[in-house]
């Protein structure tokens, strides 16, 4: 019986921040998708710019980790907000196709640049001692980065979803994210507000790629590697949904781990069987509109 | 003013032509990987090959040279190994092959050279098989079973009872893991649970904590070199197997000399078991690991891969030099068997019968000095021929 709850607490524990990364990298993808209609391919490179950021901040510079983040966080909402004004607000309009073959360049361009600056290498992330080894829980120990990751993730979710429950802003994007014509016709600008998204889903992800920098290993092929993960938890979880993804994540990332865990096997086919399945079932996502 | 410059002149394309009629240009086809995510190796390789291009250039007989034509085969893809291999060969007319980082790209690549009787000397793909594939394949790398193997007699007879492998599921992790369990049990060890791990598994963790709730002495582990090796030995740290007493041991892939230095000091007391380390203190190493690091930083370290296909490009250079760059396949085969060089990781042959290499194993621990980390080399098991096909033979 002990040994069961073992691994049932492993499972959670390990999977819970599998996910937590998965979902606070995802969800700015999840909203460009659903409130502009732009298939952002290169979601995934804003996360490994702010990843190089952070950890080369704190390796090369020994800058604090929190501000390493805050800065990973600000440096690339900033950039992706230049970046939506001159090259993707040329795309809004045009097909899919386009946006695509536009992302994926920016991908390839991403990685190039970042394997000539920083080598081909995986960047080692050194979390602050504090933080690194083991917590003793008092009947188990966990890793310290793991529980970590998991409240901080959770603080910064919590203060997401009340952002867009509650403030303005957040009252502005769901009404342009809900009818975006109607909500222009109240005086609503879309086009402030879409790059004001942008730059929050980015930064959000460069975030990501800081605190995940542990488990999505910061290299110049990460936006590739894990593209299929990121656009797993948005289809799962539904266009343009906050809550869809954090839901999608859960079920991948712990489903992810338990699999790996109790069969590993199997481990590679599990998430994939699941997102097969949960599309079936609901081909908009869990939270999508039909 | 112009009479003065036509004699040199005329001299100076007297000489050219009468070069061009004995120049002999040796056309070598390099398929390796230079762009991708996976591309870090390759990298090392072509760092390799350029080093010993640059040092033993003034060794070839004068009118001969050696053209490089590179070929990116973008990451393990036979099709596109395949392709290349093929473009290579018929329209470049090139006389050998060489290069290749991935065990399913040498193979797609093998009845090629078989057909065309180019020779292809391998500088890094390591499964046991590839060399029975095709007569005219030679390798200057390595195999998994040749590390890994000596590494679970070592194992059985160093008080490991009890050991959990894990290995990434592709043609070298499930080497590295049968030679390991076969030396390991016929020792008179126990594996205690084998787990192949995906290829593209971001998270290692759930593996290791299984491997860890079955409390072994040891866990062996194999994941492809200059990638995931650095994500697996922090999480190896991070659920604390290390603290719990349980000892990491693997092919020297898992803790390779460039990757080293960012692992940090959680990989101190890693034993592995591979053929080359930076740290080796043979005459021939210093020399290359100097010559390494005047040509491509101070802060650099050459890993197997660029060690590996330094020799092999001396492999070509010797085949080239006896023949006076007139390649004749056979021939070039007969000079690949049984050649002998002193490499920077030691004592190498490649074996006549097998036309694989055989090499000193070197048992290396982890450890710090003078606040670098490196992998110290403390027992040598000399000229070990690949265990798989000593043991294939037999049956």
């Amino acid at each position: 019986m002990e040994t069961v709850l073992d691994a049932l607490v492993s499972i959670l524990f390990l999977g819970l921040g599998f996910a937590m990364v998965l979902y606070i990298v995802s969800v700015g993808l999840s909203l460009t998708m659903g409130l502009m209609g732009f298939v952002n391919l290169a979601h995934g490179a804003f996360a490994m710019a702010g990843g190089y950021i952070a950890v080369t901040l704190m390796n090369a510079y020994q800058v604090p980790f929190g501000l390493a983040l805050a800065a990973a966080f600000v440096v690339v909402g900033l950039v992706s907000a230049v970046l939506e004004r001159t090259l993707y607000a040329r795309l809004y309009g045009v097909g899919e196709l386009e946006q695509v073959l536009f992302t994926i360049g920016l991908i390839f361009m991403a990685e190039a640049i970042l394997r000539k600056a920083f080598g081909p290498l995986p960047l080692p992330m050194h979390p602050p001692a504090i933080l690194s080894g083991q917590l003793n829980l008092g009947f188990r120990t966990v890793p310290a980065y793991r529980a970590f990751l998991i409240v901080v993730s959770f603080v910064l979710i919590l203060a997401l979803w009340l952002g867009i429950d509650r403030t303005n802003f957040g009252a502005r994007l769901r009404a342009a994210v809900d009818n975006r014509r109607m909500a222009e016709a109240i005086g609503i600008d879309t086009s402030l507000l879409f790059t004001m998204t942008f730059a929050l889903g980015s930064g959000l992800a460069a975030l990501g790629g800081g605190l995940g920098a542990d488990i999505l290993a910061i290299y110049p092929g990460y936006a590739v590697e894990y593209l299929v993960y990121f656009l797993m938890v948005v289809a799962v979880g539904g266009l343009g949904s906050i809550r869809g993804p954090f839901v999608a994540a859960l079920v991948l990332g712990i489903g992810d781990t338990a699999c790996k865990y109790l069969v590993p096997e199997f481990g590679a086919f599990f998430v994939y069987i699941v997102m097969i399945g949960l599309l079936i079932w609901r081909p908009a996502g869990l939270f999508g509109r039909a | 003013m112009r009479k003065r410059y036509f004699m040199p002149a005329l001299l100076a394309a007297m000489a050219l032509t009468c070069s061009l009629a004995f120049a002999q240009t040796v056309k070598v086809g390099v398929i390796n990987t230079y762009t991708g995510p996976l591309a870090a190796a390759g990298d090392q390789m072509q760092r390799g090959i350029d080093l010993y291009m640059k040092l033993h250039q003034k060794d070839l007989p004068p009118g001969i040279s050696i053209e490089l034509i590179k070929r990116d085969d973008t990451g393990p893809n036979p099709e596109v190994a395949k392709r290349l291999a093929q473009e290579l060969i018929t329209r470049d007319k090139v006389q050998l092959l060489t290069g290749v980082i991935w065990t399913p790209n040498a193979l797609a690549i093998a009845p090629l050279v078989t057909e065309a009787k180019v020779p292809f000397i391998i500088m890094n793909a390591g499964t046991a098989i590839i060399t029975t594939k095709s007569p005219y394949i030679a390798r200057v790398s390595f195999t998994l079973w040749q590390s890994s193997y000596p590494l679970g007699s070592w194992a059985a007879k160093n008080g490991l009872k009890n050991v959990y492998t894990l290995v990434s599921d592709y043609g070298p992790g499930i080497d590295a893991e049968a030679a390991f369990t076969k030396a390991f049990t016929d020792g008179g060890g126990k594996i205690a649970g084998s787990v192949r791990m995906p290829v593209t598994a971001p998270d290692f963790v759930p593996f290791l904590q299984r491997a860890k709730d079955a409390k072994p002495d040891a866990v062996f582990c194999f994941v492809p070199a200059a990638k995931a090796a650095t994500a697996f030995m922090k999480a190896y740290d991070d659920l604390g197997l290390r603290a719990a007493g349980i000892k990491l041991i693997g092919p020297g892939d898992i803790t390779t000399d460039e990757e080293l230095p960012g692992m940090g000091d959680v990989a101190i007391g890693t034993i592995t078991m591979h053929h080359y380390s930076a740290a080796g203190d043979r005459p021939a190493n210093k020399a290359f690991v100097a010559a390494y690091k005047a040509a491509y930083g101070a802060k650099e370290e050459p890993s197997f891969v660029a060690a590996d296909s330094y020799d092999g490009m001396a492999a070509i250079f010797h085949v080239v030099i006896a023949q006076h760059g007139n390649i004749d396949p056979d021939k070039t085969m007969d000079l690949l068997k049984g050649w002998k060089y002193d490499s920077p990781r030691g004592p190498i042959m490649i074996d006549p019968e097998t036309r694989d290499i055989v090499q000193n194993e070197y048992l290396r621990r982890v450890e710090k000095v003078n606040g670098q980390l490196q992998n110290t080399e403390i027992e040598t098991i000399p000229m070990v021929k690949d265990p798989w096909k000593e043991l294939n033979k037999t049956k």
